[in-house]
C-alpha cells in the first residue's frame, strides 16, 4: 500500500537538501581539462572500437569551433572547460559478474539515496541502472528482460554487444553538430542507458537510470538512447542527484529517443541536482539536450518532467513528429527557489500529417528565483491538419521572484491548428490562512497548494515517482515564505 | 470556553472592533446579526487568527488559553473551526485530500498517529451521509467551481469533518436555496452537543428558525449593543436596525 502523500510531505518538511553527502571511495581520474588525449583517454577507458573513437574525435573537433551560446535567459559566470575533470570511476579490480563484487560502499550510497540495488528488495515493477559520475554500478533485473528481447544496460556495454543498434542510432536524433553541449557530450560521453524495445513487445517494467555525482570538479556527461522497435512500449524514468559542494558542477548530458510504427516511449525525469546554497554558491549546471523523433506513424513520445534541483536548468526536451498521425506531449513542473535559475520548455517540430502535441508547463519561482518556459511550435509545409495544444501555467511565491513566457510559434500550412493559454498566480493570502484556519500549518499549505497547482504534470509520473516529487516539490520550497 | 473581553482591532489605522464583550459557553448557540460593515466579519477573522488586522486591546480565552497568543494553525487544531463567508478556491487539490491532511494536523498536534486512508474514507463516508452531500464534490478541487451555495455546504462539511468544539460561521446561510439551508440547518443540528459552541452570524431570522440560539447578540459599529435571547431576532426582522442605532446614538450624546 502506498503510503499517504501528506505524511511524506510531513516527513520531509523541515528537510534541506538530502542527498549533498559525498562518497569516500577509491576513484579513478582523468587529469584535468579537455583535449585530444583526454578523449583518447576515456575511449581507452571503455576500451571503445576505432569507430566510436573516431565519433568522439569528429565531434570534439567540431565542439573547437564553436562558442557556448548567449541566448538564454539568465547569467552565470563563464565555465572555464579546462578546468573540469571528464572522466571519473570507482576504482574496480576486475570485471563485475554479479552485483554481489559490487563495492559495498557504493550500494550502500544507493540504498541511502532510497535506490536499491538488491532485486529482492526493489519494489519488483522497476528495474535499474545506476550511474556513479562516469560509470554504470550495476544494471537490474537484466536477465528477466532479456527473456523478452529487451535490452537495457549501460551504454558502455551496449557499444561492445550491439554495436550494430548503437552505430544506426546513437547521433540519430541529436547529432554532435546540434549544439554547443551536444558536442562536447559526443566527444567526451561517460555511461548512460540503452535501451531497446523488440517489435510488438510492451516492456513489463517501468526502467529506469539513476544518476549520481559524487567526485568534486567532474563534469557528468552521460548519454542515453532509447530505441522502441514497432508496436513496442516502454515507461523510462530517469532520477538524479549530487553532493553539496561549493563549486559549480556540469552536466551536460545528451537523450535520444525513437519511437518507430506505432511505438510508444514515455520518458519522466525527477530532477534534484543539487542547487547551490541560499546565497547561490554552488549548485549543477543542468544544460542538457533531449529529443526523442516519431520516427513512424502513429507513434508517440511524451516527456513528463518535475525539475526542482540544479543551480541552473537548461533544457528542452523536444520532439521531432515525423510519422503521421504522431503524437508529441511534454509535461514540466520547473520550481526555482532562492537564487536558481531555469529556462526549460519544448520543441514541437510537426512533419507528419495529423500530427498532434500538447504542452504543459508549470513553473513556480520563489525566493528570489527566474524561471522561464520557453517553447517552440514549428508546423513544416507538409503537415497537414497538425494541431498542438499549449498551456503555460506560473506560480509566484513572494514577490522577489520572475516568471517568464517565450512561446514562439512557427506555422507553415494552413491546415494547423494551434492553441496557447497563458496565466500568472500567486499563492495568495487568503489560500494559505484558509488552510491555516483548518489546522494546516503555512509550510505544508504551501505544497498542498503548489502539488495541486502541479496536479496535471504529476499525474503523468508513474506513481513511484510521483510522491517522490511532491516531497521534492515540499522540500525545495522549504523557507520561501516567512 | 470563550471569554471575549474589550476586544479591540484595527486596519490601517481604521478602528472596527471598539470592544467586544462576549461569553459562551460549552454548547451555547449564539447568533451575531447587524448591519452590513459593523465588524460581524473582523471579528470572526480576528479570532480565527488572521493577522492582518491588529488588535489593539482586550484578551480572549479559549478553554482557559490564551487565543490571541495562538498561531490560526494551533487556534485550529485546539478545536476554532471558521466557515468562510467567503471560502477560498485551491485548484487541483480536493477536498479528500485537504480534508485528510487537515485531519492528520490536528491528529499530529495532539501527538496521535495518522489515520489509516481506509479509516479516512470510512470517517469520511459516514460524515458526507449525515451531512446528506453530494459525494461527487469531495473529489473535485477544493472549491473550484463550486456554486455559492456548494462553497457554504462544503465549509459546513468540513467542520463535520474536523469536529471543532467552536464553530464560527459567517453567513453561511448567505446564498442557500431553500432546500439547502434546510439541509445545512439540519446539519448544524445534528452537530450540535453538549461540549460543542456556535457562533452563527447572519442577516436572517429564518436560519435562526431551524437553528434556535440560546442568545442574539446585535453588533454595531465594533460593540455588542444589544443582546437578547431568540426574540430579539423576531423584532429584528419586523423593525430593522434603526431603533437599536437610535438607541446607541441616544446613549453616546
Ligand atoms: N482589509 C481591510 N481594509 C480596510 N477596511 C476593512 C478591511 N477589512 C474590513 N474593513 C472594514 O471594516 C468594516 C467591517 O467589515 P466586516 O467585514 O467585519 O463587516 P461585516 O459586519 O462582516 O459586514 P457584512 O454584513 O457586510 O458581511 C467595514 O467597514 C470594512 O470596510
Ligand atoms: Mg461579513
Amino acid at each position: 500500500m502506498m503510503k499517504e502523500e501528506t505524511d511524506i510531505i510531513d516527513q520531509v518538511v523541515s528537510q534541506e537538501y538530502k542527498y549533498g553527502f559525498t562518497t569516500d571511495i577509491e576513484m579513478e581520474t582523468a587529469p584535468k581539462g579537455l583535449n585530444e588525449d583526454i578523449v583518447r583517454f576515456i575511449s581507452a577507458k571503455k576500451n571503445e572500437p576505432e569507430w566510436m573513437l573516431e565519433y568522439r574525435l569528429k565531434a570534439y573537433k567540431y565542439w573547437l569551433t564553436l562558442e557556448s551560446p548567449k541566448w538564454q535567459n539568465f547569467d552565470y559566470p563563464p565555465v572555464n572547460y579546462q578546468d573540469i575533470i571528464y572522466y571519473a570511476a570507482p576504482k574496480e579490480k576486475k570485471k563485475l559478474s554479479s552485483l554481489d563484487e559490487v563495492d559495498p560502499e557504493l550500494l550502500k550510497t544507493f540504498e541511502k539515496l532510497g535506490i536499491s540495488l538488491d532485486e529482492q528488495k526493489r519494489l519488483t515493477g522497476v528495474a535499474v541502472d545506476a550511474v556513479f559520475d562516469s560509470v554504470s554500478i550495476a544494471t537490474t533485473f537484466k536477465e528477466q528482460l532479456k527473456e523478452k528481447g529487451i535490452i537495457f544496460c549501460a551504454m558502455s556495454e551496449a557499444v561492445q554487444e550491439h554495436p550494430e543498434l548503437v552505430k544506426k542510432y546513437l547521433g540519430s536524433v541529436v547529432p554532435h553538430t546540434d549544439n554547443y553541449f551536444a558536442a562536447l557530450n559526443a566527444a567526451v560521453f561517460s555511461d548512460g542507458s540503452f535501451v531497446y524495445i523488440p517489435k510488438g513487445v510492451r516492456c513489463p517494467m517501468e526502467l529506469s537510470t539513476y544518476f549520481r555525482i559524487n567526485a568534486e570538479n567532474t563534469g557528468q556527461f552521460e548519454r542515453t538512447l532509447i530505441v522502441a522497435d514497432e508496436g513496442s512500449y516502454v515507461s523510462y524514468l530517469e532520477g538524479c542527484t549530487a553532493p553539496m559542494r561549493d563549486e559549480n558542477q556540469l552536466h551536460a548530458a545528451v537523450v535520444e529517443l525513437v519511437a518507430l510504427d506505432r511505438a510508444e516511449i514515455k520518458y519522466s525525469t525527477v530532477q534534484n541536482w543539487y542547487p547551490g546554497d541560499k546565497e547561490g554558491k554552488g549548485g549543477i549546471y543542468n544544460f542538457v539536450t533531449k529529443r526523442g523523433i516519431c520516427l513512424g506513424d502513429y507513434s508517440k513520445i511524451s516527456w513528463t518532467q518535475v525539475e526542482t534541483g540544479s543551480a541552473i536548468t537548461w533544457k528542452y526536451p523536444s520532439c521531432i513528429l515525423k510519422g503521421d498521425y504522431s503524437v508529441g506531449e511534454f509535461f514540466s513542473v520547473a520550481v526555482t527557489n532562492n537564487k536558481q535559475q531555469a529556462d526549460t520548455g519544448t520543441k514541437m517540430i510537426h512533419i507528419g500529417k495529423h500530427s498532434k502535441s500538447r504542452i504543459v508547463s508549470k513553473g513556480i519561482s520563489a525566493g528570489k528565483s527566474h524561471n522561464t518556459y520557453r517553447g517552440l511550435v514549428k508546423v513544416n509545409k507538409k503537415a497537414d491538419s497538425a494541431r498542438n495544444y499549449t498551456q503555460c501555467d506560473s506560480m509566484l511565491i513572494g514577490d522577489r521572484c520572475g516568471a517568464h513566457t517565450f512561446p514562439y510559434i512557427e506555422i507553415n500550412n494552413k491546415s494547423a491548428m494551434v492553441e496557447h493559454e497563458a496565466s500568472t498566480s500567486k499563492i495568495g493570502e487568503d489560500q494559505i490562512f484558509y488552510c491555516n484556519q483548518r489546522g494546516i500549518g503555512t509550510e505544508e499549505a504551501i505544497s498542498l497548494i503548489v502539488n495541486g497547482f502541479c496536479r496535471e504534470v504529476l499525474n503523468q509520473l508513474p506513481m513511484e515517482f510521483a510522491v517522490e516529487a511532491q516531497k521534492l516539490l515540499a522540500v525545495s520550497l522549504e523557507g520561501s515564505v516567512g | 470556553m470563550l471569554e471575549i473581553k474589550n476586544l479591540k482591532a484595527e486596519i490601517e489605522g481604521k478602528k472596527i472592533l471598539n470592544g467586544i464583550n462576549l461569553v459562551v459557553k460549552p454548547g451555547e448557540v449564539h447568533a451575531i446579526m447587524g448591519p452590513n460593515g459593523a465588524g460581524k466579519s473582523t471579528l470572526s477573522a480576528v479570532l480565527a487568527g488572521r493577522d492582518s488586522y491588529e488588535i489593539t486591546a482586550g484578551e480572549v480565552s479559549f478553554n482557559g488559553k490564551d487565543l490571541l497568543e495562538m498561531a490560526p494553525e494551533d487556534r485550529a487544531r485546539e478545536g476554532v473551526f471558521l466557515a468562510f463567508q467567503y471560502p477560498v478556491e485551491i485548484p487541483g487539490v480536493s477536498t479528500t485530500n485537504f480534508l485528510k491532511t487537515a485531519i492528520n494536523e490536528k491528529r499530529k498536534y495532539q501527538g496521535l498517529e495518522p489515520m489509516e486512508a481506509t479509516d479516512f474514507l470510512k470517517f469520511m463516508r459516514e460524515k458526507i451521509e449525515l451531512m446528506e452531500m453530494d459525494k461527487s464534490l469531495t473529489s473535485r478541487s477544493l472549491n473550484e467551481g463550486f456554486s455559492g451555495g456548494e462553497k457554504k455546504r462544503n465549509e459546513v462539511f468540513q467542520m463535520a469533518m474536523l469536529e471543532p468544539t467552536l464553530a464560527i460561521m459567517d453567513e453561511t446561510d448567505s446564498g442557500l436555496d431553500i432546500d439547502a439551508l434546510r439541509l445545512v440547518s439540519q446539519g448544524v443540528n445534528k452537530l450540535r452537543n453538549a461540549e460543542r459552541s456556535f457562533v452563527v452570524i447572519t442577516h436572517y431570522q429564518r436560519l435562526l428558525d431551524y437553528i434556535v440560539p440560546d442568545f442574539v447578540h446585535v453588533l454595531y459599529k465594533g460593540r455588542i449593543v444589544k443582546s437578547g435571547d431568540a426574540s430579539l431576532a423576531k423584532e429584528l426582522e419586523e423593525k430593522g436596525y434603526d431603533w437599536i442605532k437610535a438607541e446607541v446614538e441616544a446613549a453616546t450624546v
